[in-house]
Parts: C-alpha cells; structure tokens; sequence
C-alpha cells in the first residue's frame, strides 16, 4: 500500500505534534490552524482506512494479521480526531499538549502498521 | 474513547489542565491494553494465556483510573491514587518477572520490560498521574 501512505501520515503526524508541541512550549492553545493541519492528518489517516480496508478485499493479507491489521488501522484514523475534540475542551496550553500527544501516538501507530503489513 | 464524556464539575477538575493530558494517555492506553489482550485472547489463548490475563488486569486498571480522572470528586480521587499505585505495582512487579523469568511469557504483556514495547510510558504515567493527583489534595480548598 501502503507503504508511501504510511510515510506521508507518519511524518504529517510528527509535524503536527512538532507544531504542537511548540504551542504548549509558548503557552497556548490550539486555535484554527492547528484544527487545519489536524484535519490534513485525519483525512490522510482516514485515506489510509479505505487503502488498507481496499486491499484486504482485494485479497492481500498482512503479515501479522488481518485483525490485528484492522484495529491498528481504526486506531489511526480515531488517534488525531479524538484528541482535537479534548483539545476543544481544553482551551489552555494543555490542549496542544494533549494533540502532540496524539499526533506521537499516530506516528508511533504508523510504524507498527509498517511491521505489520511486512511481516 | 473518552473525549466524549467530559463532564464539568465546578470546582474539582482531575481532568482538567494537565488532568486532560492524563485522561487522555490512560485513554489511549485502555484502548490500547483491552484491544491488545482481547485480540490474543481470540486469536490464541493457549500459547501465553498469563501473559494475555495480565493485559486485560493492566487495561482494566486503566479503564477506572480514566474513569476516576474525568468523574472527580475526592471518593474519584483517592480511587484513582490507590489504583495508580497498583499500576506501578504491577509495571514494576511484571517487568521484573520478564526480566526474571522470561520463559513464563511466551508472549509479551503491556508490562513487559517495564514497558519498554511502548515507550516506557507505562513506567512514567502512574508517577505523573500521582503527582498531579496529590497536587488536587493541595489545590483544592477543604
């Protein structure tokens, strides 16, 4: 697949925990455009879902398997998302702590989805 | 996940400010400790069935604690002090039993090594969340 894909969303998702993160460094929250580049992860994450859902009804397998696959691939899609809504909650600088936490879990989701795909 | 149940009660906020970070890393972890353990569970119980009881334990545990931090309150509070306590217990006692005894896990917990699969976080997090839990004790007038 996948393997451009899960590039493109890991090194979005450290982006946005970078730029996040910089937010929390400076005391702030998150504000629109952070919710811009939020949005760009999700919907490269969610792109990803339909590949991978795509490919498995094409008849590839991943090495680790299928199931494990699945739950790895809802987990990014859900990752980024959940944490903008928590961050809309939270209108302090611990808002953007809480997006680059979720941005980090994404990327660290996207290397596991790397192994598992390969075997 | 849990960023929908945030409900506000004035005047005590365990998940508020830093809280809000915890609840959601314990979310997360919940998620990550129930999904890993009921998978295993179905997938293969026999080959490492301690190994995928004490992950469902460790998600378990997450879960109240989540639970306790965005509920508040102080009965919330001191549930979720004894049951990080227990967490460290359990990352400190199940990570020295894999170190010790490797050949009782056939197959790797979330507590394996002290964690070190998942970035030490499950070392790091009952500390914080201890810290941020006595801090509520000071914070809040009596």
């Amino acid at each position: 697949m996948i393997d451009a894909l899960t590039l493109a969303v890991g090194v979005t998702a450290l982006a946005l925990a970078a730029w996040c993160g910089f937010a929390f460094s400076r005391d702030q929250p998150t504000k629109d455009w952070h919710f811009i580049g939020m949005a760009v992860v999700s919907v490269l994450a969610l792109v990803q879902l339909v590949v991978g859902v795509v490919r498995l009804g094409g008849g590839d397998r991943p090495g680790q398997g299928t199931a494990i696959f699945v739950a790895y691939l809802l987990g990014s899609a859900a990752a980024v998302p959940a944490a903008g809504f928590m961050s809309l909650a939270e209108r302090t600088r611990w808002g953007s702590a809480t997006v680059a936490a979720g941005a980090v879990i994404l990327a660290v989701l996207e290397v596991r989805l790397y192994d598992i795909w390969g075997g | 996940m849990s960023g929908s149940r945030t409900d506000e009660k004035p005047g005590f906020d365990l998940g508020q400010g830093p809280g809000r970070l915890l609840v959601w890393l314990y979310g997360v972890f919940t998620v990550a400790a129930a999904s890993r353990s009921i998978v295993q569970m179905i997938m293969d119980f026999g080959r490492a069935p301690l190994a995928y009881v004490l992950s469902a334990v460790a998600a378990v545990v997450y879960a109240f604690i989540t639970y306790s931090l965005v509920r508040g309150g102080p009965a919330a509070r001191k549930a979720a002090l004894v049951c990080c306590a227990a967490e460290l217990a359990g990352v400190l006692v199940v990570g020295t039993w894999t170190l010790v005894a490797p050949s009782a896990f056939p197959d790797a917990t979330v507590w394996s090594d002290y964690g070190m699969g998942y970035l030490f976080i499950p070392v790091i997090l009952p500390v914080t969340a201890m810290m941020w839990l006595r801090r509520g004790v000071v914070a809040e007038p009596a």
